[in-house]
């Protein structure tokens, strides 16, 4: 089987729509067909990453822990626009930590997520085959 | 007479929260929900509008959809209050009507 690029593409916050929940789903699931995959977060998909999220309170799951379990599934390619986050009054310390474990390089832990600018962005979607935007 | 305010959507996403500041009256007061709750950040490109209608109406974040997005207390734009379900009770029992901004 050839290997194609995808890329997820989020722009929802989450909670407030099913979006980001499915996008995630969707990504553990296309995990499984061991293509090169790269997952997009820009607008308000950056409120995804936050850390320090907390659904007791309203009751629905809370799944940002679910993105630290990414790197177990080859998924280590998480870019963040900073653009976005400075729009928001964000920064990546407010962002939580993914990292995963680099096979390549006796593995050792690296961090996951990327943060780069909206022209690296359109760069990156560029560059891929299949693009699935939640 | 005045009015309790809702928005559930992010104002980075929609104009909700900006059409609800423009046409809302002095003694009103604003809830943000759900994903409405970005909207009482400091420190965003909307915090400055958001802060000035402070001084002419009531701005409240809904906590517990604050909490369960990560956003903590201190990251409130000065003059924005967070309020919990009882409190959103109260809101709307001392309002004479409640009008959400979908």
């Amino acid at each position: 089987m050839t290997t194609k690029k995808f890329l997820y593409v989020n722009r929802k916050a989450p909670y407030g729509t099913i979006y980001a929940l499915e996008s995630l789903e969707v990504v553990l699931i296309g995990a499984a067909f061991e293509q090169d995959v790269s997952v997009a977060f820009l607008d308000d998909g950056v409120f995804q990453l936050t850390k320090g999220q907390d659904t007791g309170g309203i009751g629905v799951k809370n799944f940002s822990p679910t993105f630290r379990a990414l790197g177990d599934y080859d998924v280590t390619k998480l870019y963040v626009e900073r653009e976005s986050l400075e729009e928001r009054g964000l920064t990546e310390a407010d962002l939580q930590e993914v990292t995963y474990e680099d096979e390549d390089d006796d593995w050792a832990e690296k961090p996951s997520i990327r943060i780069i600018s909206r022209a690296e962005m359109a760069d990156v979607m560029a560059d891929q085959d299949v693009v699935l935007s939640f | 007479m005045s009015t309790l305010h809702t928005v559930n959507k992010s104002p980075f996403a929609t104009q909700a929260l900006l059409s609800c500041l423009n046409h809302c009256k002095d003694g009103d007061a604003v809830l943000m929900i759900e994903d409405g709750v970005y909207g009482g950040m400091a420190g965003s490109g909307l915090s400055e509008i958001v802060a000035e209608k402070g001084k002419s109406v009531a701005l409240f974040v809904l906590s517990p959809d604050m909490t369960a997005r990560g956003i903590d207390a201190s990251r409130l734009i000065a003059g924005v209050e967070g309020t919990d379900y009882a409190g959103f009770v109260d809101l709307v029992a001392k309002h004479d009507r409640t009008q959400n901004w979908l």
